[in-house]
This record gives structure tokens, sequence and C-alpha cells, in this order.
């Protein structure tokens, strides 16, 4: 019986489908836990979906590729979810545009503070070249900032995961800050959380406010294109 | 439903066809992203093009699925932290401190300047 049921076990943890079911499971608890506690900054979904399942893996010694190996089904989405972002930008077209001159300007500022910042920081606190230079990106979303890792000969699996605990961190700290400054304007807000925490800042802003996602999603894009242009040039006059 | 799940993957294929084709910085997603709001732009102009997808509400419902669950598309990759967990050991809590002192930096100067031009050029929410 125990050696059937260990066949069993090897037999499912080799399959998507057992990966993908804890995948969703998981998250539609956090989701729902999130949603209970009234979207609490603390009750981010992905933060508790993310220790649960890895909690899981080790406790079953499971490595990570194999694990992703069923959950890149819904790593894959993240692609056509970018393109979806269409949407919502055109049905808010109108104030989009009103807005782009603030935007554009918010956009310089904010793309240099992440980098600078960063490295600045990473610098002060000594630690290895190689380690600033894969923290360096850490404000782009993952694709983008793995790529940029890899031009600046860093590490990229480092960057990989400077960019999911900044976005984690950024959704958690965004909402508390902004109410904490004053700020109201849902446009600025949206746009900050963007630019300083990608597509988890952007989901963390959906959440808030469509106007806030709406324009978190247009910062999440166009950092991105900043900060792969700066991003190098930035760090050999940092680093000199 | 599935259509429109096609349209949004197709204008994918195109912006990773693009981005790769010409060495762009950009990533493909982004540009897929640029070409479905010029689809429903052309749309509003030559209703011609309103089919399928593009017809009542159709690539705007996918869309919405998506968004709504954005989420959860980044647990397989955040679970990735938890394989990497002796990088952020080896260097103690300070990765983790710079990264949250540089989020907040980051947040207030782009906030910040945000309302200051807003307010400067006028630009206020309508």
């Amino acid at each position: 019986m125990k050696d059937h049921a260990f066949s069993l076990w090897v037999y499912l943890s080799q399959s998507p489908l057992l990966w993908l079911t804890i995948t969703l499971l998981v998250y539609a608890v956090s989701e729902a836990l999130s949603l209970a506690l009234h979207r609490h900054p603390l009750a981010n979904p992905v933060l508790h979906a993310v220790w649960i399942i890895g909690v899981f893996l080790f406790v079953t010694s499971t490595p990570y590729p194999v694990y992703f190996s069923g959950a890149q089904f819904v790593h894959f989405l993240l692609g056509p979810a970018t393109v979806a972002l269409a949407i919502p930008l055109y049905e808010n077209r109108r104030i989009v545009l009103a807005s782009i001159v603030p935007m554009l300007a918010a956009l310089v500022v904010g793309s240099v503070t992440a980098a600078a910042s960063i490295v600045l920081l990473a610098k002060a606190a000594g630690l290895p070249r190689d380690v600033v230079l894969s923290l360096a990106p850490k404000s782009v979303t993952a694709a983008v900032a793995m790529g940029i890792s890899e031009t600046l000969h860093a590490d990229p699996s480092l960057t990989a995961v400077a960019v999911i605990l900044t976005g984690i961190m950024g959704a958690i700290i965004v909402t508390p800050l902004m109410n904490w400054s004053g700020i109201i304007d849902f446009r600025a807000r949206g746009f900050a959380a963007g630019i300083a925490a990608h597509g988890i800042g952007t989901a963390r802003a959906f959440q808030v406010d469509e106007v806030a996602g709406v324009f978190s999603g247009i910062a999440m894009s166009l950092n991105a294109l900043v900060t792969s242009l700066l991003v190098p040039l930035a760090v050999t006059q940092l680093l000199r | 439903m599935l259509a429109s799940l096609g349209l949004i993957l197709l204008c994918q294929l195109i912006g990773e066809a693009i981005t790769r084709g010409f060495g762009l910085l950009l990533p493909g997603p982004v540009v897929g992203l640029l070409l479905l709001l010029i689809l429903l732009l052309v749309r509003d102009r030559f209703a011609i093009i309103a089919q399928g997808p593009l017809r009542n509400g159709g690539v705007e419902t996918a869309s919405r699925g998506l968004l709504n669950n954005l989420s959860l598309l980044f647990v397989p990759a955040g679970v990735g932290v938890v394989e990497k967990l002796d990088l952020i050991y080896a260097h103690g809590i300070a990765i983790v401190l710079i990264l949250a002192l540089s989020v907040v930096v980051t947040l207030l100067a782009t906030v910040l300047t945000f309302r200051l031009v807003s307010r400067l050029f006028g630009h206020e929410a309508p």
C-alpha cells in the first residue's frame, strides 16, 4: 500500500496537472483571504501564494524546475496579459492623453531614481560588484530585467529574485505610503506603482482603482523601454 | 472567447516577430499591446473591421478575464525565489533592505514629479 502511494506520488509529481492544480488552488485561497481582508496590503495574494507553495515544495523535496514544468502554463499568460492592457488603455485614452506631460516627466525621474538609487545603495552597503549589477534592473518586468542583466554580464537568476521581491514590496508599500503622503490623484499613484514595482505593482493598482491600474500598466511598459536604454549607461557611470 | 484569445495571441506573436526581427529593446508583448490598441482605434473609424472578436466587446471581455487575475500570473516566477534563498542569505538582509528603500524612494520621486508637473501645466485629472 505504501509502495503504491509512493509510485502514485512519483507519477503525479512529474505531471503538470498536480502543479497547475496546486498553483490555482493556493492562489484562489490567498485571493479569497485578500478579499476577505478588504485588500489589505499585507494580504498580498502573490506573496502568500509564493511562500505557501514554496513550503510545499520544500516539504515534498520537489525541485523548482519540476514545479515550473507544470506552472509554466500560468506563467505563459503574462505575455497575453500584457497585450490585454491595451483594453483599459483604450477605454481610458482621453484621461491618458490629457496627462501625457506629467507622465513623461514622471517616467524620466522615476526610471533614473529606480536604477540610480539601487546602484548607489548597493555600493554603500558594500555588496560585491556582480551583485550590484544584478540588482540594477530590479524595477522592470522579469523578462526584460533578465535580458538587461545578461548584457551587463551579471547574474540573471539573482536579478529575477530582485525583481519579484521588488514587485511584492512595492505592492505592499504603495497604498500606505501614498495615503500617508496625502496623494489622492490615482493617475499619479498608479504611475508610481508601475515604475517602481512593474507587473505586481500593476496588479495591486487594479485592485485599488481602474484608472490607477491603467496608468500603472503604461508606466510599466514605458519603464521597460527606458530602463533597458538607461541602466547599462548608468551602471558604467556610477560604478567607475 | 476563443477568437478573442486568438486575436490577443496573434498581436503578441506579431509583436515578438517585430522585436526579434529588428533587434528592438522593447519586449514583444509591449509591441503587441500597441498593435491591439491601434486595431481598436482603427475599428472606431472603419466599422467594416468590427467583426468576430472586435464586435460586441469580445476582445474586451477576454482581456478583462486575464487582467482580473493578473496577480496569479506572477506566482510561478515568484516561487523561483525559494530556490535562490541561499543567494539572499549570503548577503544577509542587506539586499532586502536596500530594495525596500529603493522602492520607497522611487515611488515618492515618481508620484511627486507627476503631481508637480501636473500642477505646473494644469493637466489636472478630468
